[in-house]
C-alpha cells in the first residue's frame, strides 16, 4: 500500500463489523435485561421487583450474594463477617491472584462467599451466601474459611444456619487444599448439628461438584428453587461415560425432588417467608407439652 | 512380568547389559567377572538415584501401576480372620468398597477400602474401584457398626473417583459422599485413613475423615486428576505432567502443606516391586497410631479430627 492510497477518498471498506451472537443478544447494560430462558425482555426495575424471576417465563435468574440479603432478611438486620479474609496463592498458579482481584473488584465480596449474622421475620440466623458471579462460586480456603466460622458462630449462639449454595465445586487453582474444605465444613457441622442447632440449606442454580458433595447436601431441610441445577458430575463427563442420553430435566431440582434428594422446592417469592417459618418451628422455646 | 515404567528405562538398559555380560561370560569362556561387580555397583546407584528422586509424574504412574497392591492385599498380608461384609441395606452392595471386621495385632478392627480389579473382568465387576452411592454407603455402615462396638477403623483410600453415572446421580451420589464426611466427623472410635493408590477428589475424601492420614510415598491425593486438570486450566489433557507438578498431589507435597500425619516409606521402585515388605511398613505405621490414638475419649478423638480439618486452609487474616 503507498501513502497515496490512505488519502484516496471513497476507497472501498475492507472489513465490516458484524455483530457476534453475544453482541446481538446484548440489551444496553442496566435498563432492559434479556431472561436467558425464554428471550424476552424486561426492565430491570421490574425485574429486581419481582426478585429476579422473569414475569414471562418463571425462570429463577441468579442473584448477587447482597441481591439475596436485600430479598431474604429482614431490612438492614445483616452484619457481615470476616470481610478481611484475603485468597491467597498456594500453589503459585498464574494470574490466579489477578482473578481473585478483578471478580473482587467486580462483585464487592472478598471471596464467592457472604456470610454473616442478620434476622429473618425477627429471628437471629446465621447465613452464608455463595456468589457464582465469582469464580463460579468455586470454593477455595477462604470460602471454606468462612462458612466454617459462620458455622461456629451458629452453634455459639444456639442460632439456626442457613446456606445458600451457587457453586461449580471445588476450586481447582488451590488443589487439595480446596478438597479439604469439604471436610472442614462438615467436621463444623457435625458440631453444630451436635449442639442440637437447626442447619437448613438452599441449593440454587448452579450447585455442583464439591460443594453439592458436602454442605449443600446435609441440611437439616435441603430445598431448592424451581429448575436449578444440582448434581455430583458435569453433564458432559456422565454423557461420555454411560454414552447414553440423560433425560431432559436430569440433574433439576424437580429431578432430584422425584428421587428423594430434597424436602422441598420453593419459589423464590415464597421463599423468606418458608423459611422462616421453618425456624419459627424449631425455635419454640419452651417445650411443648402434650 | 511386570509391566515397567518410562522413568525405569535407563535401570532395565542396564539390567540387560549385565545379564548380556554374565550370558557372555558363561559362554564365551571369557572372564568378565571384574565388568560385571562394575556394574553392578553402577546399577545399585543407578537405582538409588532414580527412585529417590521420583518425579511427581513418576509418582502418578507408580499410584496407577497394574501390579500395585490393592486394599484386598493389605487385608490379607495384615489381618487375620477378616470376614467381609456386603450391602449398604438400601440399594445394593457396590464391589468397589469392600469392607469388614477382622484382628488386626490380635485386636478387633473394622477396615474398609476401594477396591480396584486385578484384570479387566474384575475391573468391570469392580467398576474400576469407582462407587456408586450404595459403597459410600455401606462404609458408613460399617464404619457405625464399629462405633457401637468400639472397634477402631482402617480405610484405605485408592480410587480415581466416585463414578460419575447416571445411576449413581439417581441415588445421590453428592448426599451419599457428603453424609460420610459427616458422618465420620462425629465417630467416637479412633479413625486412620491410608491412601495407598490414587487419592481421587471427593470419592475419596468420603472415607478420609479420620484422626490420622498417612500416605505411601508414591500414592497421589488430589481434587482432580492429573489429566482433569490440564485440560480444564490449560485446555489440554496431554500437559498431564505439568499439572501433576503444579498440583501438588503426592505424599511429600502433601506432608509439606501438612495435610496428612506420615508418608509411608515404599519399597525401591513402589509397593508393587515387594507386597509384603511393603505391609510391614504399612504395618508399622498403623500400629503406632493406634496406640498414639487409643488413649484419647471419645470426646477427645472428635475434638481431634476438629482441629485437624479446622485448620486446614491457606490465606491472609
Amino acid at each position: 500500500m503507498s501513502i497515496k492510497d490512505i488519502f484516496r477518498k471513497n476507497q472501498k471498506k475492507k472489513y465490516a463489523t458484524i455483530p457476534t451472537e453475544k453482541a446481538k443478544n446484548d440489551v444496553p447494560e442496566g435498563i432492559m435485561m434479556k431472561c436467558p430462558e425464554c428471550r424476552k425482555n424486561v426492565f430491570t426495575k421490574n425485574l429486581m421487583k419481582n426478585l429476579k424471576v422473569c414475569p414471562t417465563c418463571d425462570h429463577h435468574m441468579k442473584m448477587t450474594a447482597w441481591e439475596r440479603v436485600e430479598i431474604f432478611l429482614d431490612g438492614n438486620s445483616f452484619v457481615s463477617m470476616d470481610d478481611h479474609l484475603e485468597t491467597v496463592n498456594p500453589l503459585n498458579f498464574p494470574s490466579y491472584t489477578e482473578k481473585i482481584k478483578a471478580d473482587a473488584k467486580k462483585t464487592g465480596l472478598n471471596e464467592a462467599v457472604l456470610t454473616g449474622i442478620g434476622k429473618l421475620d425477627g429471628q437471629q440466623v446465621a447465613i452464608a451466601i455463595m456468589d457464582s458471579h465469582f469464580r463460579m462460586g468455586s470454593m477455595g480456603s477462604v470460602v471454606g474459611e468462612k462458612i466454617t466460622r459462620a458455622i461456629e458462630k451458629a452453634t455459639d449462639l444456639k442460632i439456626p444456619f442457613i446456606i445458600f449454595t451457587a457453586s461449580g465445586g471445588a476450586r481447582m487453582q488451590e488443589g487439595v487444599l480446596s478438597l479439604m474444605q469439604m471436610a472442614k465444613t462438615s467436621v463444623a457441622l457435625r458440631r453444630h448439628s451436635d449442639h442440637g442447632q437447626l442447619y437448613i440449606s438452599i441449593l440454587t442454580h448452579p450447585t455442583t461438584g464439591g460443594v453439592s458433595a458436602s454442605f449443600a447436601s446435609v441440611g437439616d431441610i435441603n430445598i431448592a428453587e424451581p429448575k436449578a441445577l444440582i448434581g455430583f458430575a458435569g453433564r458432559r463427563v456422565i454423557e461420555q461415560t454411560v454414552r447414553e442420553k440423560l433425560p431432559e430435566d436430569f440433574q433439576t431440582a424437580e429431578f432430584l425432588l422425584n428421587h428423594g434428594q430434597l424436602d422441598a422446592i420453593i419459589h423464590r417469592k415464597e421463599m423468606r417467608e418458608k423459611v422462616a417459618s421453618i425456624v419459627h418451628l424449631h425455635m419454640a422455646k419452651e417445650v411443648t407439652k402434650w | 512380568m511386570v509391566k515397567l515404567l518410562p522413568f525405569e528405562e535407563p535401570i532395565v538398559q542396564l539390567k540387560t547389559k549385565i545379564e548380556e555380560l554374565k550370558e557372555y561370560t558363561i559362554n564365551a569362556d571369557v572372564d568378565m567377572s571384574v565388568e560385571i561387580v562394575n556394574l553392578e555397583a553402577r546399577l545399585e546407584k543407578l537405582e538409588q538415584e532414580i527412585y529417590e528422586n521420583m518425579e511427581p509424574w513418576d509418582r502418578v504412574q507408580v499410584a496407577r501401576h497394574p501390579s500395585r497392591p490393592t486394599t484386598r492385599d493389605y487385608i490379607q498380608l495384615l489381618c487375620t480372620e477378616f470376614i467381609e461384609l456386603h450391602g449398604d441395606r438400601l440399594y445394593g452392595d457396590d464391589a468397589a468398597i469392600i469392607g469388614g471386621i477382622a484382628l488386626f495385632e490380635g485386636k478387633p478392627i473394622t477396615i474398609i477400602g476401594h477396591q480396584r480389579g486385578v484384570d479387566t473382568k474384575e475391573n468391570i465387576k469392580r467398576n474400576f474401584g469407582m462407587p456408586h452411592p450404595e459403597g459410600y454407603r455401606k462404609a458408613l455402615r460399617l464404619m457405625k457398626q464399629a462405633e457401637k462396638f468400639n472397634r477402631p477403623i482402617i480405610c484405605m483410600i485408592d480410587t480415581k473417583g466416585a463414578y460419575p453415572g447416571k445411576a449413581a446421580e439417581e441415588r445421590g451420589q453428592s448426599e451419599a459422599i457428603a453424609r460420610n464426611l459427616v458422618e465420620m466427623a462425629g465417630l467416637k472410635v479412633p479413625v486412620i485413613s491410608v491412601v495407598i493408590g490414587e487419592g481421587g477428589s471427593g470419592g475419596a475424601l468420603a472415607l478420609g475423615v479420620a484422626n490420622h492420614i498417612h500416605m505411601l510415598e508414591n500414592s497421589t491425593y488430589s481434587v482432580i486428576s492429573p489429566e482433569g486438570a490440564a485440560s480444564i486450566l490449560w485446555k489440554d489433557a496431554s500437559l498431564a505432567k505439568q499439572a501433576a507438578e503444579a498440583m501438588k498431589i503426592t505424599a511429600p507435597d502433601l506432608k509439606k502443606m501438612e495435610i496428612i500425619d506420615t508418608v509411608i516409606t515404599e519399597v525401591h521402585g513402589g509397593a508393587h516391586k515387594n507386597i509384603e515388605a511393603q505391609a510391614m511398613y504399612l504395618k508399622e505405621t498403623l500400629i503406632t497410631s493406634l496406640k498414639e490414638l487409643e488413649n484419647l475419649t471419645p470426646e477427645e478423638l472428635i475434638e481431634n479430627r476438629y482441629v485437624k480439618f479446622k485448620n486446614i486452609g491457606e490465606f491472609k487474616e
